[in-house]
């Protein structure tokens, strides 16, 4: 009988060292990132993938050997991923993300910002009408760990301490300014993911944080320390209550999909804003780094009044600035 | 087009997410089991666990377990933050939307359109997490602590509302978590076959069928069976290939195909390879020919379409 050939084993043959070349840079670019690649690999990669999807869709049409149907299904899946699914340079990401994206985003969700914003006003001044009227309500508003030892309990010096403190002992400040540096992260964290669930108890979040922040302003405020405290709070509380609004308007943006969904379906709505928005919960995941440092670094060596307050209005005077500034339309120039 | 796909996965019970590449071609990845992901996670939350662990005892050793003293437990608060929050997020936008645990299930996210997985996506698809893990363990370890002053059936329903939310891949097809809806992402899996030796090719057919009496199979002998009988046959053949098979199995199915299509010779034992292997390239040619003329046989039982 003559030889058995089949013209799908020819037509594997002829391209199975292409396929071969492009799985090892494929492994390669899964392991170590297209980094690794050289310049001749870099360019050989996209044309090895369009080379290894041509030949899926004549072995579809062609060959019914399972194992190479397999392989060829996954080959390219990998190598699609390799060449599309792959975002650009970290430093070009990193520098877009700063110099477009991320104002443009926060001029786009302004409105977002500002009702967030309203939320948290009303509850710090509720708070602080509410525990000037009656101390005790501080106990009401202000969870026991959060406060510390700090409380109408406590001793006008030892509150001012708390402002001031940078001595050695302070270490025990230090770690406590971080925890609550991470809880407020979570918290912005949280009124975000909140927006999944429609979005009011993204504003419960919020106003019971301003009842807080009203609680604290009140206490101070009956020693007569308001202005210390707030000098105390704003050189990383701007930064970091900005991050919380930050993820707050992304989180009632992604409610608002939700509830008013447009023209599209109300999963494709959410999936596209989820990623617009995506971009100020990422700004703000920096921002509260950022807070974080001051809190812990500025805020525990610096302690003149003036000194913060300088902080304070630079930070303020630069998220005014940044917004407005960054990322316009190039056209005009 | 369609019927090579089918057969390729004929359970059926995978779902697959298709995606059209920008050259016109239809990819389908598998969505990735919820058993997968599951291993995945919790592969990653030991990692994350065991990692915070040491270094609360790192600290703790280094500072003789003061906790109210020392810059140490500042630095020690932020880094179990960036830990907990940074570690996915890391991870996914490093390396290729796997993280340790994903890469160990053979899972990874993609971006559902196909597309470049953005930093931002990834940001948020973890953020979700505090919603659909941190919330839910609260509500079922300490419910007091989040909603101090609830009655009782406030706190069951609030509950029960947060573990809805976790069990979203459950119901619906993309297997969607809520991360997953909110950053328009897929978790799929991209399994790894090796290219093994063609069955049709020169080598495994010529090895066995010179040994071979002449098998002269006609048209109407090869024409009863389909695709999928000739990749079952394909699954045993590479099996012998590999020195697996075992002979009572290789027999019968020789005997049975022996019967069906009417052969008349005995086939001996030391010929059932030499048989079914040229059977194989018999039936696989008659198969591709007709292909290449637009007709299809998906199985015996149907008619070529």
């Amino acid at each position: 009988m003559a030889e058995v050939r089949l013209r799908s084993y020819e037509f594997r043959s002829e391209r199975e060292a292409a396929w071969q070349r492009l799985e090892s840079l494929v492994d390669r670019v899964e392991k170590k990132g297209l980094r690794c690649l050289g310049e001749e690999e870099l360019l050989a990669l996209p044309q090895l993938y369009r080379h290894a999807l041509s030949s899926l869709s004549v072995a579809r049409a062609i060959s019914l050997d399972r194992n190479l149907l397999l392989y060829l299904e996954g080959l390219t899946q990998r190598a699609y991923l390799a060449v599309y699914g792959v975002r650009r340079h970290l430093r070009e990401t990193i520098a877009a993300f700063f110099l477009t994206s991320f104002p443009q985003a926060l001029r786009r969700y302004g409105r977002h910002i500002a009702v967030a914003t309203f939320a948290l006003l009303v509850g710090t001044i509720a708070g602080f009408v509410l525990t000037t009227q009656d101390q005790d309500r501080f106990y009401a508003f202000v969870p026991g760990d959060y406060a510390g030892d700090r409380g109408p309990l406590a001793s006008t010096a030892s509150l001012r301490e708390a402002l001031y403190d940078t001595d050695h002992e302070s270490g025990g400040l230090a770690a406590f300014a971080s925890y609550l540096f991470t809880h407020n992260a979570r918290v912005g964290m949280m009124c975000f993911a909140l927006g999944f669930i429609v979005g009011i108890p993204v504003f419960l979040l919020l106003t019971t944080t301003g009842l807080l922040l009203g609680a604290f302003w009140a206490l101070y405020a009956s020693r007569g320390l308001s202005m210390e405290f707030w000098a105390w709070l704003s050189p990383h509380g701007v930064t970091e209550l900005l991050a919380v609004l930050l993820c707050s308007a992304a989180g009632l943006a992604i409610a608002q999909s939700l509830v008013f969904p447009g023209r599209q379906t109300r999963l494709r709505n959410l999936a596209r804003r989820g990623r617009d928005a995506g971009v100020l919960v990422l700004g703000a995941v920096l921002m509260f780094l950022v807070a974080g440092l001051i809190e812990g670094i500025f805020r525990q060596t610096v302690t003149s009044i003036p000194a913060r307050w300088a902080l304070a209005a630079s930070t303020a005077a630069f998220w005014i600035w940044y917004p407005l500034v960054l990322g316009r339309d190039r056209k005009a120039s | 087009m369609t019927v090579a796909v089918d057969v390729l996965r004929p359970a059926g019970k995978e779902r697959v997410h298709e995606v059209v590449t920008p050259e016109g071609v239809r990819l389908q990845f598998a969505i990735a089991r919820v058993g997968d992901r599951i291993g995945a996670f919790l592969i990653d939350a030991v990692i994350i666990i065991v990692s915070s662990i040491l270094i609360v005892v790192a600290a703790g050793a280094a500072t003789g377990f003061d906790e109210t003293g020392g810059w140490l437990w500042a630095f020690v608060y932020v880094a179990l933050f960036l830990l907990q929050t940074g570690y996915f997020i890391w991870f996914e936008s490093r390396g290729h939307g796997t993280t340790p645990g994903k890469r160990r299930m053979g899972i990874r996210i993609m971006e559902a359109e196909g597309g470049a997985l953005t930093v931002e996506a990834i940001t948020v698809r973890n953020v979700m997490r505090i919603l659909e893990v941190h919330l839910p363990l609260i509500a079922i370890l300490a419910p007091e602590a989040f909603w101090e002053s609830a009655p009782e059936w406030a706190r069951l329903l609030a509950s029960v509302w947060l573990l809805a939310i976790s069990a979203l891949p459950l119901f619906n097809r993309n297997r969607l978590r809520a991360g997953d809806i909110v950053a328009g992402t897929v978790v799929v899996t991209t399994p790894r076959t090796n290219l093994e030796d063609d069955m049709g090719g020169d080598a495994p057919i010529r090895r066995r069928a010179q040994r071979a009496p002449a098998h002269g199979f006609t048209d109407e002998q090869l024409d009863i069976y389909g695709a999928y009988e000739l990749q079952v046959l394909e699954g045993v053949l590479r099996r012998l290939d590999r020195g697996q098979a075992d002979p009572p199995l290789l027999q019968a199915v020789a005997d049975r195909i022996a019967a069906k299509i009417g052969w008349k010779r005995k086939i001996g034992r030391r010929d059932v390879g030499a048989f079914l292997s040229a059977f194989y390239g018999a039936l696989r040619a008659r198969l591709e020919q007709r292909m290449l003329l637009g007709k299809r046989k998906q199985d015996k039982h149907t008619p070529e379409s």
